[in-house]
């Protein structure tokens, strides 16, 4: 009780006396950017991951041959769970005198539960978002079908037995691009009307669909209930398996939003460290003192800690506020973007932010706290008789576990973790080593320098174990500034490279060959670039090395799923722009040996395949077999057709087969479509426009919830430096006046400060520019699957950044320095 | 200006100066009303008792600080009408300090120390000019020596060399042997009472030690901030 008083009564007297601010500002700077950026990183991937399930115009999607049971309905209504049904199927429609194959898409009044359906009056006027469903006497066609069967809206279309009025152009629907499954156009159909156009009958082609929507925890439970009751023909798929092209994005952006929260924890806890070192030195005196007068160690110890604690609570405290006014005022900001729709964020970066402060503070200022209980009560006499400081083993083993445990909690991902704790210990390792290299060189240099510059550089050499310690914390955080500005960089220019304007936004598909003459002269016509045909040959697998593809094992679920249905391979003896070999070789363009397969990497990792194996296959009762002879990476993101399996042409040549193509259309060139499909009618076009909006929407969210999240990492950077600085003021603010006594001007002193700090800071840059450089071509490489490509720009803007960002904050930090009046030099110390 | 000494020049002219404070408890006069004039040459030692306002004094003479009122003349320029870079050119160009606590710069050895003030007047060939007074004073061996690595008397000698250097007019000390054991103080003091015959400096020294002062040739006594004792009038 004694001691919690004796505490409280130091702290206040600390608040008021301003000394413990800058470890209360620390913390809470460090809390409040680690709690603002995981609001934020929160909310944008809820929201990210919310437009991914756009394109199942749901959370959770059940497809099954049969119709929905009604208890998995009530299930979901149950758990609070939106919930829609729809049926698609194929099927002839008339208009006038034309028919045309359609794929009719039933929907219940919930529909889509994610996403939105966009309708227009005309067929290439103004479209707009639908809030409802069409009626039971309405139907929404796609245009393409429009031009087909030459009707407009308001026209009368019949399907099956019933006649309907067309309401509106179907423009867009959620989940049109599932698949290649439904590659006729569609009909956007109330599902109350279906009974009217009967047909719906033993043996029909329906394609049942259960959709869910709703929180998050609800849904993971309903999932698991769910397939304890699922039937043979249903099966759940969720936005993971939805498209390949935007989880890589959606992955990409994820880890990056995570690893930007990790380098903001690594940098407050620099911040945290730095401050809390200076805090405990502070306290020497009173603790000597305090001992001198009969205070024993352990009560001492316990009134540190009791003051550590409160410093803590009153530093999350103000961080936990700062970080919501900050993340509110923000998101009000994006409210626009994010189209009103931004979720709520969680509470977890709450409690990030509580034991971040909780964890770290302890993890740094043990060392020293041991050092002060060891303090000697003779400091009362003699100011310099130091304890003996802590070994710097300790210091390194509890500052590392108190940042290796925290960031473990965050990320659980030890490979992750293992990759940033080296790679910061082996950084600060090095940057410390240079550090002092640095600072001897730089000692043998000031004799020639003027007397600013040499009192600056001077000052650099004195304080040599803490100039090195700055050096360390300086380039940690320009380290990982860069390192988030490399890895931006190469996302963001990874993904543009993505999505171009020549980025194809048709496939067609289903062309003969005898047809691709004709589409050809077509595209001339229209002015349309000749267009690559890719073979398509539909066939099974049927063995792997001689072994039944059925009863064979696979090491991912993926895989036997993959090897058993039916396949989309193609031939080429060429190898596409957008593939990149792993291992083995492509053969050579006159290849005439035995059958070759090129596997796609994940594919071939999923089906427990590599080079050598042989796949068989059955080819229009034919069995090809074929070795593996490499293994390919696919940019998925590139948009042109591209396939698991690719067999060397004289494989399946000889193979009944259909051609498809990408292209790239403008909105003006739309019309070649109506020109192809009344030539045509049995080509299909798929439209990529939906996914490739997708895509960009989620890259412009992402970028700019990198923007944001670098601005706060500069600012916990700034705090570190600040933090760094301010840890030498008392010795600077006496030193200033000083100088001034003897007569140096104010101008003089502020240039003989930036001196010292552009030494750091271009020693800091220079070192974190190689740094990050490493880091970077590690990481990019092996958690992004990007190109690391070096950029001279960003070491430039690192050296320049380092400088002017640690002259900035060494400004801030000794401002008051400068200002302290000579007079201080009279004071006795 | 008042009664000018007939050939000897003015060197710091004191004309009601006055130094009031705001403390929590209000305004607190620490000096009232303060006159003298000390010209050229003259030593002249302040004494009183710890909290009299000797070091406020000696600060609002260098120009340090600022005085509440009154003026304050060094060689024949206003202080108190100038701002603080101004001030800082005349204390570069005519004023050296000995502290009682030494304030060598931690990070400059002895020589670069003694160079502070000769680079801060621009002088050429400041290094050996430095080399030479350091010479002087017995420290030829610790040049190149940091502050952490000299005794208090080696201290104190460097930061006299220091305050000598640039030729100062005027030299301020205040308290110097206070943290000094006496063999040593007196010691310090010979060399500075020689230093000034020498080099014809004028000397204002702030002490407790009533057998220093009496090596001045001119005594001011304060109490509670106001001069009770010129032993010139
Ligand atoms: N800025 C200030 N605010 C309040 N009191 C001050 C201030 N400066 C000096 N004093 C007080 O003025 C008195 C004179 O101080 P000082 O000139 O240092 O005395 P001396 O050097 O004679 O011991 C002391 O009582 C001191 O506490
Ligand atoms: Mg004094």
């Amino acid at each position: 009780m004694n001691a919690i008083k004796f505490a409280a009564r130091a702290f206040i007297r600390q608040l008021k006396s301003g000394e413990v601010l800058v470890l209360i500002a620390a913390i809470s700077l460090a809390v409040g950017a680690l709690t603002a950026v995981g609001f934020l990183t929160d909310r944008i991937s809820i929201s990210i991951e919310r437009q991914a399930n756009e394109l199942l115009a749901a959370d959770l999607r059940i497809r099954s041959a049969e119709a929905i049971p009604e208890d998995w309905i009530k299930t979901a209504s149950d758990m609070d769970l939106d919930s829609a049904l729809t049926q698609t199927f194929p099927t002839v429609v008339y208009a006038q005198d034309n028919t045309a194959l359609a794929t009719i898409k039933a929907v219940s009044t919930q529909y889509p539960l994610r996403g939105n359906v966009r309708i227009s009056e005309k067929q290439y006027g103004d479209e707009y978002i639908a809030n409802s469903i069409p009626d039971i006497n309405s139907v929404w066609v796609d245009g393409a079908l429009l031009s087909r069967l030459q009707v407009k809206v308001g026209d009368s279309i019949s399907i099956g037995n019933a006649d309907f009025k067309i309401g509106a152009v179907l423009r867009y629907r959620p989940d049109q691009a599932i698949g290649f499954a439904s590659l006729a156009p569609s009909i956007l159909m109330n599902i109350s009307a279906i009974v009217s156009t009967d047909l719906i009958n033993e043996g029909s082609r329906v394609n049942y669909s259960l959709l869910v929507a709703g929180e998050e925890p609800s849904i993971e439970k309903y999932t698991k209930d769910l397939e304890g009751m699922l039937t043979d023909s249903a099966r759940i798929s969720d936005r993971t398996d939805s498209n390949e092209r935007t989880n890589q994005a959606i992955n990409r952006a994820q880890q990056f939003l995570s690893m930007t929260a990790i380098i903001s924890i690594l940098l407050s806890a620099i911040a945290i460290a730095m401050s809390a070192r200076r805090f405990m030195r502070r306290r020497m005196d009173s603790v000597a003192l305090m001992k001198s007068l009969g205070a024993k160690k352990q009560f001492v110890v316990y009134v540190m800690t009791l003051q550590l604690t409160m410093i803590g609570l009153v530093g999350v405290f103000l961080g936990c506020l700062m970080g919501f006014v900050v993340e509110n005022s923000i998101s009000s900001m994006l409210a626009s973007l994010f189209a009103g729709d931004l979720p709520e964020p969680s509470l977890r970066p709450l409690k990030i932010g509580f034991l971040a402060a909780f964890i770290l503070l302890p993890g740094f200022a043990l060392p020293s706290l041991m050092q002060l209980s060891a303090t000697s009560p003779l400091r009362v006499l003699r100011k310099d008789s130091l304890p003996i400081p802590p070994s710097q083993f300790i210091v390194a083993v509890t500052a590392i576990s108190a940042i290796g445990l925290l960031l473990y909690y965050l990320i659980g991902d030890a490979y992750l973790l293992s990759i940033i704790l080296i790679g910061a210990i082996v950084i600060s390792g090095a940057l410390y080593l240079v550090g002092r290299l640095l600072i001897v060189l730089l000692s043998q240099l000031r004799g020639n320098l003027g007397v600013s510059w040499r009192y600056g550089l001077a000052n650099i050499a004195r304080r040599g174990r803490e100039s090195a310690i700055q050096i360390v914390a300086f380039g940690l955080g320009l380290t990982v500034l860069l390192l988030l500005s490399f890895i931006r960089n190469d996302l963001l220019i990874g993904w543009q490279e993505t999505l171009n304007e020549n980025t194809p936004n048709y496939f067609l598909i289903n062309i003969q060959p005898k047809e691709r003459a004709g589409v050809t002269n077509i595209f001339d016509e229209f002015d349309i670039a000749k267009p690559d045909f890719v073979p398509l040959v539909r066939a099974r697998m049927s063995l792997i090395n001689n072994e039944d593809v059925k009863s064979r094992s696979y090491p991912e679920e993926r895989g036997q799923w993959m090897a058993n249905r039916e396949a989309n391979l193609t031939w080429s003896n060429t190898i596409n722009a957008s593939n990149k070999i792993v291992e083995g070789e492509w053969w050579p363009e006159n290849y005439s040996g035995t059958p070759l397969v090129s596997v796609e990497e994940s594919a071939a990792i999923d089906m427990g395949v590599t080079i050598g194996d042989t796949l068989t296959f059955f080819v229009a009762g034919e069995n090809v077999q074929a070795t593996i002879a490499n293994i390919r990476q696919v940019d998925w993101n590139s948009f042109q057709p591209n396939f698991f399996m690719v067999f060397s042409s004289n494989a399946l040549e000889s193979s009944p087969m259909t051609f498809i193509t990408s292209l790239r259309l403008n909105n003006d060139q739309s019309d070649v479509f109506n020109k192809l499909l009344v030539s045509y009618p049995t080509i299909s076009v798929v439209d990529l426009e939906p996914i490739v909006q997708q895509i960009q929407q989620i890259i412009d969210k992402v970028s700019l919830a990198i923007q944001i999240v670098f601005i706060f990492t500069m600012a916990a950077g700034v705090t570190v430096l600040f933090s760094a600085v301010h840890s030498t003021i008392d010795e600077r603010r006496f030193e200033s006046a000083l100088l001034r006594a003897l007569g140096m001007k104010k101008s003089m002193v502020l240039l003989s400060l930036l001196s010292e700090f552009s030494a750091i800071g271009l020693a800091a840059g220079l070192l974190a520019a190689i740094g990050s450089s490493i880091l970077a071509w590690q990481i990019t490489d092996r958690l992004f699957d990007l190109q690391y490509a070096f950029n001279l720009f960003l070491w430039l803007q690192g050296l320049f950044g380092g400088w002017v960002l640690v002259c900035f904050s060494g400004y801030l930090a000794t401002r008051v320095a400068i200002k302290s009046s000579p007079i201080g030099v009279l004071r006795n110390n | 200006m008042s009664n000018i000494a007939p050939n000897k020049k003015n060197v710091l002219v004191i004309e009601n100066v006055s130094k009031v404070v705001t403390s929590p408890e209000g305004p607190l006069t620490i000096l009232s009303n303060i006159n003298f004039i000390v010209t050229q040459g003259e030593s002249v030692a302040i004494v009183g008792a710890s909290g009299a306002g000797k070091s406020t004094l000696l600060g609002l003479m260098a120009g340090l600080d600022i005085a509440s009122s009154g003026h304050i003349f060094l060689n024949d320029q206003d202080l108190t009408e100038m701002d603080e870079d101004q001030r800082a050119e005349v204390r570069a160009k005519n004023v050296g300090f000995v502290f009682q606590s030494f304030h060598l710069i931690p990070s400059l050895n002895a020589l670069e120390n003694v160079m502070l003030p000769l680079e801060l007047n621009n002088k050429k060939s400041a290094k050996r000019y430095a080399q030479n007074i350091l010479n002087q004073l017995g420290l030829k061996a610790r040049v190149q020596h940091y502050p952490h690595q000299l005794s208090g008397g080696e201290k104190q000698r460097v930061a006299i060399a220091r305050a000598f250097a640039a030729e100062p007019t005027i030299l301020f000390a205040d308290e110097p042997t206070g943290n000094l054991d006496t063999r040593t103080g007196e010691n310090i003091m010979n060399t500075m009472f020689e230093l000034n015959r020498n080099k014809q400096t004028t000397l204002i020294l702030v002490t407790h030690d009533a057998k220093l002062a009496s090596k001045c040739n001119r005594e001011i006594v304060l109490d509670a901030g106001s001069l009770i004792k010129d032993s010139n009038t």
